[in-house]
């Protein structure tokens, strides 16, 4: 059989189910697609043919018993940063070669409970630390619409490898747009839940208050089967919310009658590149077309977003990635005198120059003397930020926006400018401060043909409808179903 | 007054006690707290600070807090939260300790002592939780990390600097150990670990209102270590300043084999922990209902126990303090008690000399001694209703301590019962005089000892059983005035 790998789930699970293709058969597409294509895209770090042959088959039996997993016998290919148990979850880093996970991440679990097949390891910036996957110890992916181009980041891998129809679907993690803008820059649909959705647990913690699996798809269908069945309260995680999960398949409607879409004054000041707001625009016409009423919103800190979020993140990091010392587990550096001569030569070879510049612009920002004029500033202009969306779906239901000012760009481009790098979060690190979900669809290429995401926003524990708005927009506006020129 | 002969200074002195507390499990993760295990055994990837694994707060450690804060005056914070402390060690799984920074979850609060007869108060200035790190094992060419420890929860209480000599300190140490078992919230058991002190001193001359420059006295570990550390302490700062040098604000490690303290770092060198409030977990939030339910559950503190004791049962204080000195002991003391509630004295008696003679000879403590409290009573209530002599009790409690079953049974099995028939014991006494017709006729003569010498015979003859008070009777009846 051959042309599986295209598919997206749920049409995975329609071919499984009336016993058209088994697992096995999926699995098998997949790994004549990697072999094929992967090598000039770079999406995988490593990919565990027999382990997921064996898992297929497993599903395959599993089915022929009779049972019934949401997933059973779906290929999922998860970013470096998640633990897999028994596969190495190294976080493109060199610090972590050797690493292999003792146990499954919750929401690895759920997918695994579920009968989900990991497929393997796709690359990502180093810690998740980058928004163009550059920042990798081990290989540079491209983007599958232009391989001059960076697929975005952090998740850039996982964003690619679905893009190019190396996967079914993928995981990313997003700390400050690492699930939404690589989606957006190499076309497929990346959902960042709200914060507490879906379980931290299992995942390497780049800013704890700030990080969130998500889901990175062919179809906005797919991206709410996988949040399905990974949210909802875990006891291993505390910032993990009790609340119960919706049924997401009931808010997949045609149409956007009734829903009040807000547009961020603040986010169309022309910053952008000229061919990503016209796309955003055309889409937000076409949901006026579904139905949909547009407002004028305002986030009036959004100039504040970027500072803050360097300063929170890059502190919750340089303690989080303290425990990478070479004592327990990881690479351990030879010649040392005694343990902090250890921990100097692991870290300094372990490390990459944007997890250094990031551990030690974290550790000023708490240095005594400091902690109160960044860390504790940076905190209050959080709320502040918060305080802006509450204000903000008073009157909207959902907010639409670009995910980033600019389409992929060439690979290069920006590694040098560090500051240059982050400017580009613009639009996706609020989202994060703020606690809140949001998502990013394909809703046009640009002339040089790239693609443009639309970033849709919802309130806490408002999935719900950005998964109705990204849904209604895809069927109506159809972006999804292109294919970069492989 | 000054404690150590160190005259010409006033010391002061503040402790930071270190407790493990009694829970199950770990603070932030499902592995034992079980001490001596094989190194490694208790660990999983929370406690190992894996990428990934995210701490969960242990109820129990934040009730068993809160508890010893309530038996200790403390108020307790409605809204408390955690920090990391950030600093490098190979003890700590994740390069950060989670702790209590700005808002622990008690406040103020104190420890009442006594020492040379002179009675005080020692304020507590806070209790805050956190977890514990691992154990470094050094050995002739490697070092190695047992992580078992990691996790354990840890109750810091920081004493006011209201200590003014090393006698205070141990009194003090000793005082909070006893409150705190008494709480049943930690065993306190220095060999295990679980319980270690830092200690805070400085010299001022007197009439100085402000303190003198602090050292800070690291590694101590028994309450003899600490009076030996203050002590010592003490004299090199008294010796310094009188030499005209300046104490430099430090901290020392206090060696307990070579007795001294030596210097680990200096101001200079000291950690910028970087504190900051700990994502991984929630604040806590103590409800008042919680709080006054929790406090209307608290055990009797030791000294409320020990006035008790004299108010109640009419002891004398040196016995209520023996027997209140630890909870467990007189606990076992009142479940005897309810027994035979008519004998307070008895009871105590048989406590304070056989119980504890028997466990301090064993070195176990009272939950393994052999001999149910309800057991002794049964035994207690033998020898006060005379049914077998004093003797005989000491030897069927004997008999108890390997097994023997219950008092009643042994006296019944081996005929120990009292004599105490007249008409059986003046046929033993008879043939007493008849054997030993010397010694009558020495008490006739007036010799008191040989009352006492016949009294034996009359035992020897009823093998121990006769009633020695009624036999003394009949052989001055018999024999006449001596």
């Amino acid at each position: 059989m051959s042309g599986l790998h295209t598919l997206g789930v749920h049409e995975v699970l329609e071919r499984l189910n009336r016993r058209e293709c088994s697992s096995e058969d999926v699995v098998r597409d997949l790994l004549g697609a990697i072999g094929r294509i992967d090598g000039t895209i770079d999406g995988y770090l490593s990919v565990g043919a027999e382990d997921a042959l064996a898992q297929a088959r497993a599903a395959d039996d599993a089915r022929r018993q009779g049972a019934t997993g949401r997933l059973l016998g779906v290929p999922i290919a998860v970013k470096d940063v998640l633990n897999v148990k028994g596969q190495p979850c190294g976080c493109a880093s060199r610090i972590l070669q050797g690493y292999v996970s003792p146990y499954d991440a919750t929401a690895v679990a759920r997918l695994r409970a579920e009968g989900a097949v990991f497929l393997g390891r796709t690359n990502m910036d180093e810690f998740a630390m980058g928004s163009s996957t550059e920042n990798s110890a081990f290989k540079v992916t491209r983007n599958p619409w232009n391989r001059d181009c960076v697929p975005g980041g952090s998740s850039g891998g996982s964003a690619a490898v679905v893009a190019a129809d190396e996967a079914i679907a993928a995981l990313g993690s997003d700390t400050g747009g690492s699930v939404r803008q690589p989606a957006s820059f190499c076309g497929c649909v990346g959902l960042k839940p709200s914060y507490g959705r879906i379980s931290r647990y299992g995942l390497t913690a780049f800013a704890s208050s700030l990080d969130q699996i998500g889901p990175m798809t062919k179809s906005v269908r797919d991206a709410a089967l996988l949040l399905q069945v990974m949210a909802g309260h875990d006891p291993h995680d505390s910032s993990c919310l009790p609340d119960p999960v919706p049924d997401y398949a009931a808010s997949l409607v045609p149409d956007l009658k009734g829903i009040r879409l807000g547009l961020p004054r603040e986010y169309f000041v022309g910053g952008s590149d000229p061919e990503v707001e016209r796309a955003i625009r055309a889409a937000i016409e076409v949901c006026r077309g579904l139905g949909a009423q547009i407002v004028d919103v305002s986030l009036p800190h959004t100039p504040y977003a970027i500072a803050t979020y360097y300063v929170i993140a890059t502190a919750e990091a340089s303690a989080n990635l303290a425990r990478f010392d070479g004592v327990r587990y990881g690479t351990r550096a030879t010649g040392a005198e005694d343990p902090i001569d250890l921990y100097k030569r692991t870290r300094e070879q372990g490390f990459g120059a944007e997890v250094k510049r990031r551990i030690i612009l974290g550790t000023y920002v708490l240095s005594s003397g400091y902690h109160d004029a960044y860390y504790l500033r940076a905190q209050k202009v959080r709320t502040l930020i918060r305080r802006d969306f509450e204000q903000a779906f008073r009157a909207c239901d959902a907010i639409v926006a670009p995910v980033a000012p600019t389409p992929a760009y060439p690979i290069g481009e920006k590694g040098g400018d560090p500051l240059q790098m982050y400017l580009g979060d613009i639009f996706t690190v609020p989202v994060n401060l703020a606690g809140i979900c949001g998502m990013s669809v394909p809703c046009g290429l640009t002339t040089r043909q790239l693609p443009v995401g639309l970033q849709i926003l919802g309130p806490a524990l408002g999935e719900g409808n950005v998964l109705r708005v990204g849904h209604a927009y895809e069927q109506a506006g159809g972006w999804n179903k292109r294919r970069p020129p492989l | 007054m000054n404690g150590s002969g160190m005259g010409k200074y006033l010391t002061t002195i503040g402790l930071e006690v270190h407790v493990q507390l009694k829970t199950q499990s770990k603070m932030f993760c499902g592995c034992s707290t079980d001490f001596g295990a094989p190194p490694n055994t208790h660990v999983c990837p929370v406690c190992l600070g894996y990428p990934g694994a995210l701490p969960v707060m242990n109820r129990d450690a934040i009730r068993l807090t809160v508890i010893s804060g309530l038996m200790l005056g403390c108020r307790i914070n409605p809204y408390s939260k955690f920090d990391r402390k950030n600093y490098f060690y190979p003890d700590m799984p994740k390069n950060y300790q989670i702790t209590q920074y700005d808002l622990p979850l008690c406040l103020g609060g104190g420890v009442e002592i006594e020492v040379g007869g002179r009675a005080k108060t020692i304020g507590i200035t806070r209790i805050h939780l956190e977890e514990d790190v691992a154990k470094n094992l050094h050995y002739a060419t490697w070092s190695g990390v047992d992580f078992n420890r990691a996790g354990v929860p840890l109750m810091e209480i920081v004493s006011e600097p209201d200590l003014e000599s090393p006698e205070e300190a141990s009194a003090y140490l000793l005082a909070l150990r006893q409150i705190l078992t008494y709480a049943g919230v930690s065993d306190c058991n220095l060999e295990e670990g679980n319980m270690r002190c830092d200690a805070n001193c400085s010299l001022r001359l007197p009439g100085r209102t402000a303190l003198g420059t602090k050292v800070e006295i690291k590694n101590i570990n028994t309450v003899k270590g600490v009076h030996g550390a203050l002590a010592y302490e003490e004299i090199r700062q008294a010796r310094a300043l009188d030499a005209g040098q300046t104490i430099i604000q430090e901290t020392r490690r206090w060696d307990a084999d070579q007795e001294n303290t030596s210097s680990m770092r200096t101001k200079e060198d000291a950690h910028d922990y970087r504190y900051f409030p700990e994502p991984d977990l929630m604040p806590v939030a103590l409800p008042a209902e919680q709080v006054a339910a929790w406090k209307a559950a608290l055990p009797e503190l030791p000294k409320a126990r020990r006035e008790r004791f004299v108010a109640q049962y009419g002891l004398p204080e040196y016995d209520a303090q023996v027997l209140a000195a630890e909870r467990a002991v007189a606990d076992y003391f009142e479940a005897a008690l309810r027994v035979i509630p008519r004998a307070p004295k008895a009871v105590s008696n048989w406590v304070m000399t056989d119980v504890l003679r028997v466990l301090s000879e064993r070195t176990i403590d009272i939950g393994r001694f052999p001999i149910a409290a309800e057991a002794l009573a049964e035994l207690i209530d033998l020898a006060e209703t005379k049914v077998i002599n004093s003797n005989t009790a000491r030897d069927v409690f004997a008999l108890m301590l390997d097994g023997g079953g219950r008092a009643g049974d042994i006296v019944k099995a081996r005929g120990l019962a009292q004599v105490s028939d007249t008409a059986a014991i003046e046929k033993v006494v008879d043939q007493a005089i008849a054997e030993n017709a010397k010694s009558a006729e020495d008490y006739r003569n007036g010799k008191a000892v040989a009352l006492k010498f016949l009294v034996g015979q009359v035992m020897r003859l009823s093998k121990g059983k006769a009633n020695p008070q009624m036999a003394t009777e009949m052989l001055v009846a018999r024999l006449g005035k001596g």
